[in-house]
């Protein structure tokens, strides 16, 4: 099995179609990385517009903990469509060089084979998570310094102090690693059904677009259906960045407002993940490779 | 005839002056409470600073407070972000009686925290003032605001109730309560990319308070020690 994740890992890596969702993420940070640092002050004075009709917030609201914040709200919606790129090209990428029957003939079970091409998928959606923290956590923290974080939600505002923050981004992120290679495993699903990579591709792409979609539309009548989508659940990481208050209004350290959420979350996209790993498994097991 | 008219006359004359020596009287119970205020150039005050306004979550945070005279005031946290009601209007008694022109009137008496106080109504004379109206209760006998209400033009109503402590000599509060109004909070869900909204209405109404307050406890003061101008700006 490791040494098939290896050969798997190493085909990944050998593809420059692989590094592009690195590349896309790099520019993406560092030109909002940049536009925080040169216009920062009025982002800020934009982000607390409606604060401002009765507050004054005084302090260094643009830190490097708030500018990880914007970055994963932002980036964290589109890294889907860069994992796509090569998840859904693990078993239709072999099917299009011709190479997949020629692998099967090998001494291995075609579940090791599935697994092993999942994990591989899996191990890159990681490192590029990871990449994310590193440049979105890690190189704000460095330009920006760090200092209490000041969120604005649709309806009230929370501030998390310094010292209690990094542990909700250790979080988030690996929340987020859960979200992701639950769009990985839609992608190797997909994968399966197409002998071309760009079919598959797309199909994940559109997947996620059309559930994103009915996700973030207020109709009543996609209300009913929001809890069974996997994309509902892909934001949750944000209920890391709530804090529980006392009865005077205190915020209390170390909390969470909604861990319930966070847990049926995280339940739901593990259940999608084997949900989509087995039927990957099952599917590839009865299929006929003619390629 | 006459003598009925010349005795109405007399009344009206004494209830006149009694009322304008009543009202000098405030004045000048307003200049001494300020007198024992200027006895304090400058501090730099250390505490813990609360903030409580329904739609904000924000833990307790220790504060330095620095003042100068005549009415340079600055609010740091340590390490952190402040939240504090608009206009910067400063949590401190100088700034309430800061204003040379005004008129001092009485309008009674009422026990605040224990202590029997003065109510004394302060109005500027000075048509561009920022301040409409301040009342204070004022204890008297040691000369302390224990209570302010300042109605301005532009940022509302505030209210402060002043505690005091081992720096009464100093009409240093121990404790200071700021209330104030806030307007509704509602940010676009565009803004806040957050498109899930499970909040109950119980809650959403909770946190629709009007009141805000701002609550600040000094544990100690570093007073008349000199202050550098460039921790003002």
């Amino acid at each position: 099995m490791w040494t098939l994740l290896q050969i798997e890992l190493y085909k990944i890596f050998r593809r420059p179609r692989t590094y592009i969702a690195f590349v896309a993420i790099t520019a993406l940070i560092t030109i909002v990385q940049l536009g925080l640092k040169v216009d920062g002050k009025e982002y800020a004075a934009f982000v607390t517009a409606d604060l401002s009709n009765s507050l004054q917030v005084d302090g260094k609201i643009i830190n490097g903990y708030f500018v990880c914040y914007i970055l994963l709200q932002l980036l964290l919606v589109h890294v889907p469509l860069l994992i796509a790129l090569i998840a859904a090209d693990m078993i239709s990428g072999e099917a299009n060089m011709g190479t997949l029957r020629l692998m099967i003939t090998k001494p291995i079970s075609r579940t090791e084979f599935i697994l092993a091409k999942f994990f591989a998928a899996s191990i890159y959606t990681i490192l590029l998570l990871i990449w994310l923290a590193i440049l979105a956590l890690f190189l704000s923290m460095l330009i920006f310094g760090t200092d209490d974080m000041f969120l604005m939600k649709n309806n009230y505002a929370v501030q998390i102090e310094n010292a209690d923050i990094f542990w909700r981004y250790a979080g988030a992120f690996g929340f987020a690693c859960l979200a992701m290679i639950t769009v990985a495993a839609l992608g190797f699903f997909l994968s399966q059904f197409a002998e071309n990579s760009i079919g598959p591709i797309v199909a994940t792409m559109s997947v996620i677009i059309f559930f994103t979609i009915l996700s973030t539309m207020s109709i009543p009548i996609f209300n009913l259906i929001k809890p069974y989508l996997f994309t509902t659940h892909m934001v949750a990481w944000k209920e890391f960045f709530d804090v529980k208050v006392n009865a005077d209004n205190e915020t209390i350290k170390g909390t969470i407002q909604n861990p319930g959420k966070l847990i049926n979350s995280s339940l739901i996209l593990v259940a999608h993940i084997i949900l989509f790993v087995s039927a990957s498994i099952y599917v590839f097991k009865k299929k006929d490779v003619l390629s | 005839m006459v003598k009925q008219l010349r005795k109405i006359t007399l009344f009206l004359f004494i209830f006149h002056f009694s009322l304008l020596s009543h009202a000098q009287d405030m004045t000048s119970l307003v200049q001494k409470v300020k007198a024992k205020l200027d006895l304090v150039n400058d501090y730099v005050a250390e505490g813990k600073m609360k903030t409580d306004v329904a739609f904000i979550k924000a833990p307790v945070g220790k504060v330095k407070v620095f003042f100068k005279k005549p009415n340079q005031f600055k609010i740091k946290r340590d390490n952190g972000i402040s939240i504090l009601p608009k206009g910067g209007v400063s949590v401190n008694m100088s700034s309430l009686i800061e204003m040379n022109n005004y008129v001092a009137l009485s309008a009674g008496d009422a026990v605040i925290d224990g202590s029997k106080t003065k109510i004394v109504k302060l109005l500027p004379m000075n048509e561009g003032s920022e301040i409409i109206l301040t009342t204070l209760y004022i204890d008297e006998s040691n000369l302390l605001i224990k209570k302010a209400i300042t109605t301005t033009k532009e940022n509302g109503t505030y209210e402060m109730e002043f505690f005091y402590g081992q720096y009464a000599n100093y009409s240093l509060p121990d404790k200071v309560i700021f209330a104030f109004n806030t307007k509704d909070y509602k940010m676009p869900k565009g803004i806040t990319l957050e498109f899930d909204d499970d909040m109950s209405k119980d809650v959403k109404e909770k946190m629709k308070g009007k009141k805000g307050k701002v609550e600040i406890t000094y544990t100690s003061y570093i007073i008349n020690k000199g202050i550098d101008n460039s921790i003002f700006k």
